[in-house]
C-alpha cells in the first residue's frame, strides 16, 4: 500500500473522531443534527476509500447506504420532527461542556492505548482504523449517558454506528458488512419512528391517531 | 436449496410470519400461531433423530439442539397460553384486533430469529438473529402503548442496542483476530472454522474482544450491571412476551455468549473467561435476591427472579468442568419450564384481578384455587425448594463448585436464601390472606402451566437416562 492511500485513510478516520468530538459541545438539537450529518458523510467517504483501497466493490453499497440513508434521509426526517414538536432549543446536559471534553479526550487516549497494544500482528490501516472506531464508539456513549433528550440520545447511538460501520471496513474482507449496515439502518429508522411516537404520546398523552385528529378538527 | 430438518425450522415461522400478516380474524390467526409454532417443536424433535448436515452458515451440534428443543417447546405452549390470553385482552378492549395480526406476525418473527441465532454458524449471521430478536421485542413490549409501555420499550431499545452494538465491535474483533491465521473472507466468521484454529488467534486480540461480547450479549441475558432495561421490559409487555423474554430470549443471548466462551476456551494464552462470567454471575444473583424485597408489581418481582437466575447459570458455566456445565444446563432447561409456566398462571391472575399491584391481590388460594395453587407450586418450584427440578439443579451448581471455590459457593448459597425469603414473604400475602379484587373465575387455559409444572416436578424425581446422557454431553463440549 502506498503511503498515500494510507495517509488519505488515516484522515479520512481522523476526521471522523473531530466530528465525535464536535458532537460533544453542541448545545442546540439543530446544531447536533448538522454536525451528525457531516459525521456521516465523513463515513461515507472512509468507507468509499476503503473500498476502492481493498479493491471490494461491495463496500460502495455500504458508502451509499451511509451518505443517502444516514446523511440525508435521517437528519432532514429529525429536523422535521423537532421543528413540528417545537423542542429545537432543548439539550439538557447532565455534566458540563468542559467536563464532557475532558473525559472524550481520556476515552480516545483510552482507546488509543488499548487497540494499538493488542493489534502489533494486524496491519497498520486496519490498526489505526480500529483504534479510531474504538474512540468514535466510546464517545458515541458518552454523548448518550450525557444528554436527558431522547433525541440527543439517538443521535449519540448513530455516531456510535458510525463507529462500529468504520471498524467493520476496516477489518479488511469482512463479509456481512453490508448485510450489519443495512440492519442497522433498519434499527435505526425504528428508533426514529419511536421517538415519533414516544414525543407525541408526550405531547398528546396518547398515540392514538384520533387523538391527532381531533387536534387537526378531523374527528370521524 | 435441499429443505432438511434445519432449514424447515427457519422456514416454518419465517412462512407463518408472512400468513400471518395478512389473515384477518384473530380466532383464526390464534390457532394458526399455535399450529405454526407446534410444526417447529415437531421438526426440531426431528433433528434427534436424522442430523442434517452442517454448512457454513448453519451448524447442529449437541449444544444447540439442547437449546432449539427448549425454544421451539416452550414456543409452543406459550403460543397456546397466548391464544387464552390474547382472547381475554380482546374482550376488555385493552387490545384491538388490528393489533393482533401484528402482535401475531411479530411473534413468529421472534421464534424465527431465535432459531436462526441458535442454528447459525456464523458469528455476523448469529449478531443479525439477535439484533431482529431484539427489534421484535421491544415492538411487542410497546404494544399497549401506555406510558409506562412506551418508555419500557424505549429503554429496552436504548440499552439493548447498545448491548448489541458492543457485541458488533467484539465480533469485528474476534474476526480481525481470525484474518491472519484462517485468511480474508467467509471463513474468518465461520465458527467451527474459528474453533478449529483458535489456538493459533492473538491472545491479545482475542481478550479485548470477550470483553466487548461479555458486555454485549451480557446485558440481553440481564446481568447486573447490565440488566436495567429487564424488569421493565418484563413488567409493561403483554405477558406471554413475559414468559418468552425470560424463559428463551435470555438463553440465547446466553447461547451466543457460550460460543464465544468455547473458542476462547481452545486458546490457552487468552484469558480465562471463567472468573469474569462467575463475578458477573454473583452479583447478578446477590443484586436481583435483594431487590425482590421492595418490589410492588408482581412481573416486576418475577422480572428479578429471573436476573438472579440467569445469575446462577453463568455462575456454573463460568464455574466450568463436565459437572457445572451439567448443572448450568439442567437449571437452564428448569429456570426456562418453571419461569414461563409462573408468568402463565401471573398472567389470568392479574387478568382476573385486573391489576399488577401485589398490594391489591389477595387470597387466591380461595378465590381462584386452580391459578393459586399453580402459582404456589412455581413459586416453590423456583425459590428451589425440594423435591422440584430446580431444587436438583441448585443443588448440583452448589455442590459440584464447593470443592473448589467453597467462598464462592457461600456467597452463591446467601444470594438464594435471601431470593427464597423475599419471594415467599411477597407471595405469602397473595395466595393466602384477606381476598382482595374482583373473584370472577378466571376463562384459563391451565394445560400449558401444568405441563411445565409436571415437567419440573418430574425433572427434580427422576431425570431420563437418555437426557443425562445428551446434558452430559453437551457439559463436556462445554470444556
Amino acid at each position: 500500500m502506498s503511503s498515500l492511500q494510507f495517509d488519505i485513510a488515516h484522515l479520512l478516520a481522523g476526521s471522523l473522531v473531530l466530528a465525535s468530538f464536535m458532537m460533544l459541545y453542541q448545545d442546540r438539537l439543530y446544531s447536533l443534527l448538522n454536525v451528525y450529518a457531516l459525521h456521516a458523510g465523513v463515513l461515507a467517504l472512509s468507507v468509499a476509500w476503503q473500498a476502492y483501497v481493498q479493491h471490494a466493490p461491495h463496500l460502495y453499497v455500504t458508502a451509499v447506504i451511509a451518505l443517502v440513508f444516514k446523511a440525508i434521509i435521517i437528519p432532514v426526517a429529525l429536523h422535521r420532527i423537532i421543528k413540528q414538536l417545537g423542542i429545537h432549543r432543548e439539550i439538557e446536559n447532565v455534566i458540563g461542556i468542559g467536563l464532557t471534553m475532558m473525559a472524550g479526550i481520556g476515552l480516545v487516549a483510552l482507546s488509543m492505548v488499548v487497540m494499538l497494544r493488542v493489534t502489533p500482528g494486524a496491519d497498520a490501516l486496519a490498526r489505526e482504523d480500529l483504534a479510531f472506531a474504538l474512540s468514535v464508539v466510546l464517545l458515541g456513549l458518552l454523548i448518550m449517558v450525557t444528554r436527558r433528550n431522547a433525541v440527543s440520545q439517538v443521535v449519540g447511538f448513530m455516531s456510535l454506528e458510525n463507529g462500529l460501520v468504520l471498524a467493520a471496513t476496516g477489518a479488511k474482507g469482512m463479509p456481512l458488512v453490508v448485510e450489519i449496515s443495512v440492519a442497522f439502518s433498519v434499527l435505526i429508522a425504528f428508533i426514529v419512528i419511536g421517538i415519533f411516537l414516544f414525543r407525541i404520546r408526550e405531547r398528546f398523552d396518547s398515540v392514538d391517531v384520533q387523538a391527532l385528529d381531533r387536534f387537526r378538527g378531523e374527528r370521524r | 436449496m435441499k429443505i432438511d430438518a434445519l432449514t424447515a425450522i427457519l422456514l416454518i415461522p419465517a412462512v407463518s410470519t408472512a400468513l400471518l400478516a395478512v389473515l384477518p380474524g384473530y380466532a383464526l390467526t390464534a390457532r394458526f400461531n399455535v399450529v405454526a409454532a407446534f410444526a417447529t417443536f415437531l421438526t426440531s424433535l426431528s433433528l434427534f433423530v436424522v442430523e442434517p448436515t452442517s454448512g457454513q452458515y448453519l451448524l447442529v451440534d449437541d449444544l444447540n439442539k439442547v437449546f432449539i428443543v427448549l425454544t421451539t417447546f416452550v414456543g409452543f405452549t406459550t403460543s397456546v397460553f397466548s391464544a387464552s390470553y390474547i382472547d381475554h385482552e380482546i374482550e376488555i378492549g385493552r387490545l384491538t384486533p388490528a393489533f393482533l395480526r401484528f402482535y401475531h406476525a411479530m411473534y413468529q418473527t421472534l421464534m424465527f430469529a431465535m432459531n436462526l441465532a441458535l442454528v447459525a454458524n456464523n458469528i455476523g449471521l448469529m449478531w443479525v438473529a439477535v439484533e431482529v430478536a431484539t427489534l421484535t421485542t421491544v415492538l411487542m413490549v410497546g404494544i399497549y402503548r401506555t406510558h409506562e409501555a412506551l418508555e419500557a420499550a424505549w429503554k429496552y431499545f436504548i440499552l439493548g442496542s447498545v448491548g448489541i452494538a458492543l457485541a458488533l465491535f467484539g465480533t469485528i474483533l474476534v474476526y480481525m483476530a481470525a484474518r491472519p491465521v484462517v485468511g480474508e473472507g467467509l471463513d474468518g466468521m465461520v465458527w467451527t472454522v474459528l474453533v478449529a484454529h483458535a489456538s493459533q488467534f492473538d491472545p491479545a486480540l482475542l481478550n479485548v474482544a470477550f470483553v466487548f461480547l461479555l458486555l454485549g450479549y451480557g446485558t440481553k441475558v440481564g446481568l447486573a450491571p447490565l440488566h436495567a432495561w429487564l424488569p421493565d421490559a418484563h413488567a409493561e409487555g403483554p405477558t406471554p412476551i413475559s414468559a418468552v423474554l425470560s424463559g428463551l430470549l435470555l438463553n440465547v443471548a446466553l447461547y451466543a455468549l457460550l460460543r464465544f466462551k468455547m473458542m476462547l476456551a481452545v486458546n490457552p494464552a487468552a484469558i480465562a473467561p471463567g472468573p469474569l462470567m462467575v463475578s458477573m454471575g454473583l452479583i447478578s444473583v446477590i443484586f436481583a435476591s435483594l431487590m425482590l424485597y421492595r418490589r410492588r408489581d408482581i412481573k416486576r418481582m418475577f422480572a428479578y427472579s429471573s436476573i438472579e437466575h440467569m445469575g446462577i447459570i453463568v455462575f456454573a458455566f463460568g464455574m466450568g468442568g463436565p459437572l457445572a456445565n451439567f448443572a448450568g444446563l439442567l437449571h437452564m432447561t428448569m429456570h426456562s419450564l418453571t419461569k414461563s409456566a409462573i408468568f402463565f398462571a401471573v398472567g389470568h391472575i392479574a387478568q382476573v384481578k385486573g391489576t399488577q399491584k401485589i398490594a391489591d391481590i389477595g387470597g387466591l388460594t380461595v378465590t381462584n384455587p386452580v391459578l393459586g395453587w399453580g402459582l404456589m407450586l412455581g413459586v416453590v418450584a423456583i425459590v428451589g425448594l425440594p423435591p422440584l427440578g430446580i431444587f436438583m439443579s441448585e443443588f448440583l451448581v452448589v455442590s459440584s463448585t464447593f470443592a473448589r471455590a467453597p467462598w464462592l459457593t457461600a456467597i452463591l448459597v446467601l444470594g438464594i436464601i435471601i431470593a427464597l425469603g423475599g419471594l415467599l414473604l411477597r407471595v405469602g400475602s397473595v395466595m393466602f390472606g384477606e381476598p382482595k379484587g374482583p373473584t370472577a373465575p378466571a376463562e384459563a387455559s391451565y394445560v400449558p402451566m401444568f405441563t411445565h409444572l409436571a415437567l419440573v416436578a418430574m425433572a427434580g424425581i427422576y431425570l431420563p437416562p437418555a437426557l443425562v446422557t445428551g446434558f452430559t454431553n453437551v457439559a463436556k463440549l462445554l470444556g
